[in-house]
C-alpha cells in the first residue's frame, strides 16, 4: 500500500526542478515587490492607479496571455530577448530560467498585495517618532516598517511560491513543456494525462504536488507566528 | 531661543502663530481643536506650514521663502506623544537607544543608565511595551526623546491617555525633567492644572491664533 509513496528518481527530478524554479522566482520578486509595495502603500503620485492596475494584470487575465506576451518580448527573436540572446548569451525560452521569468510575472502580484496590506497597516505615527529620534527614512523602513510588515510579506512569499509551484499557462506558453529543463509539477501531471495509462503516474505526482501545498501551509502558519511573536503581537 | 512665525490654512481651520520663547519651559495651552497639535507637527517638522519661518538657537529649521525645509530627522526636537508610540517588536532598552544609532557619541548627552535612574526604569528594560501599563509607557517614551539628545523637547498632552492616580505618578518625573535637565521643553496640554505643575509660562491658543 506505502508503495505509492516510493518515488521514482524521475518524478523526484520533477519535484527538484519545480522547487528550484519556485525558489528562484520568490528570490527574484522578492525586493522588488517589497519596493513596489511600499511604493503603492505610502505614496501618492500621477499614474499610481496605473502601476496598481499593471502589478494586477497577471491576476486576471489568462495565464496564457503573459506567457504569450513573454514570448514575443523574451524570446530569443524578441523585442528584448534578442538582445539577451545575441550580446550576453542568455536564452529564456525554453529554459528553466525562463520558467523562473513566467512563474515571477504570475506570483508577483500576489507578493505585493500582502507586502502592500502589511506595510499600509504599519503605524505611521511609528515611523514619525522613528524620524523624529534621528532615522532617516531609508533607517525607518529597516528599523521599523519592514520588521512590523514582516507577517505578511511572509504571508506573501508563501503565496509566491504557491503560485510558482502551481504555475501552468504561461510556462507552458513561453517555455514548453521540456523533460528535465521546463516540465514541472503541474505540466508533468498534465503530460501523464494525455497519455494511455497516465492516470497512475499522475496520481503520484498529485500527491506530491498536495504534500508540498500542505507542507508549505503549514510552515508559512508557523513562520507567521513567529514573526508576530516578534512583533510583540503574540499577545493578542 | 525659538522664534517661530507660521501660518497655515485647510479648509475648516486656520493657524496663525507668531511666538518667541525665551523661557526654557513653556506650555501651550488650548481647548481640543484650538491647533495646539498643528502647530507641534509644524515645529517638529511633520506638517509643512504655507508660509512663514522656524528659528530654534539661531538655526533655522524652516524658512518658506528661502526654501528650507529641514526633515524631521534633522531637526533633533524630541517627541513625546499622548499614545507614547513606543516600538512594539522592540525591547523597553532598544526602544530606549534607537537614537543613539543616529547620534554621534560626542553628541549624546545622556547615558542610558543615567536616564533609567532618573525616571525609575531599571526593572522595565528586558520587557516588551505591550508588557507595560500606560503610566510606563510615557516614562520610557520621555526617556528615548531624552537619549536623542533633543535641542528641544516637545511634549504632547503626555498624560492624557492616563487615569487621575497615573497622573499623579508622572507628573514628578515630568517636573523633574523640566526642573533638572537643562533642554528647552514645550508642554502641550488642554488642562490648565496639569500645566500649572510644570511651568508658569503659560502661552494660550485659541481657534488657531497664538502670539507671545
Amino acid at each position: 500500500m506505502l508503495d505509492i509513496l516510493r518515488f521514482t528518481p524521475a518524478e523526484l527530478a520533477i519535484l527538484g526542478l519545480s522547487l528550484k524554479v519556485a525558489l528562484f522566482c520568490v528570490a527574484l520578486i522578492l525586493v522588488p515587490a517589497i519596493m513596489v509595495a511600499w511604493v503603492l502603500a505610502r505614496k501618492s503620485f500621477f499614474g499610481k492607479t496605473l502601476l496598481d492596475s499593471l502589478v494586477h494584470l497577471p491576476l486576471v487575465l489568462p495565464p496564457v496571455v503573459p506567457g504569450f506576451l513573454l514570448l514575443l518580448l523574451l524570446g530569443n527573436q524578441g523585442l528584448i530577448g534578442k538582445y539577451l540572446h545575441n550580446i550576453f548569451g542568455i536564452s529564456l525560452a525554453f529554459t528553466w530560467m525562463g520558467a523562473v521569468v513566467a512563474s515571477a510575472v504570475m506570483a508577483f502580484p500576489l507578493m505585493v498585495r500582502s507586502a502592500r496590506l502589511a506595510i499600509s497597516q504599519v503605524d505611521r505615527g511609528l515611523e514619525i517618532a522613528a524620524q523624529s529620534l534621528g532615522a532617516n527614512p531609508i533607517k525607518v523602513f529597516f528599523t521599523i516598517t519592514l520588521p512590523l510588515a514582516m507577517p505578511g510579506i511572509i504571508t506573501g512569499l508563501i503565496l509566491a511560491f504557491s503560485r510558482s509551484l502551481g504555475e501552468f499557462g504561461a510556462t507552458i506558453t513561453f517555455v514548453g513543456n521540456i523533460e528535465n529543463e521546463t516540465r514541472t509539477l503541474p505540466l508533468a501531471i498534465y503530460s501523464y494525462t494525455q497519455i494511455p495509462d497516465g492516470d497512475l503516474p499522475a496520481l503520484r505526482l498529485v500527491i506530491l504536488s498536495m504534500a508540498l501545498a500542505l507542507g508549505a501551509l503549514m510552515i508559512s502558519d508557523k513562520l507567521e507566528r513567529k514573526a508576530n511573536q516578534k512583533i510583540g503581537r503574540d499577545h493578542v | 531661543m525659538i522664534e517661530i512665525k507660521v501660518r497655515l490654512k485647510r479648509k475648516h481651520f486656520e493657524l496663525d502663530a507668531s511666538l518667541q520663547l525665551t523661557q526654557r519651559v513653556s506650555a501651550i495651552y488650548g481647548p481640543s481643536g484650538s491647533g495646539k497639535s498643528t502647530l507641534l507637527s509644524i515645529i517638529a517638522g511633520i506638517t509643512r506650514p504655507d508660509s512663514g519661518r522656524i528659528v530654534i538657537d539661531d538655526e533655522c529649521l524652516f524658512d518658506h521663502e528661502q526654501r528650507i525645509n529641514k526633515p524631521i530627522h534633522q531637526r533633533r526636537i524630541g517627541l513625546v506623544f499622548q499614545d507614547g508610540r513606543l516600538f512594539p517588536h522592540l525591547t523597553v532598552e532598544h526602544n530606549l537607544c534607537y537614537a543613539l544609532h543616529f547620534t554621534p557619541v560626542q553628541k549624546q548627552q545622556f547615558k542610558l543608565e543615567q536616564i533609567v535612574k532618573l525616571l525609575e526604569i531599571g526593572l522595565l528594560l528586558k520587557q516588551r511595551p505591550h508588557q507595560l501599563s500606560g503610566g510606563e509607557k510615557q516614562r520610557v517614551a520621555l526617556g528615548r526623546a531624552l537619549l536623542s539628545s533633543p535641542r528641544l523637547l516637545m511634549l504632547d498632552e503626555p498624560l492624557a491617555s492616563l487615569d487621575d492616580r497615573l497622573k499623579s505618578q508622572i507628573l514628578p518625573f515630568l517636573k523633574l525633567v523640566a526642573d533638572e535637565i537643562k533642554i528647552p521643553m514645550i508642554y502641550i496640554s488642554h488642562s490648565k492644572q496639569e500645566i500649572m505643575q510644570i511651568t508658569d509660562n503659560l502661552i494660550d491658543i485659541r481657534f488657531g491664533k497664538v502670539s507671545a
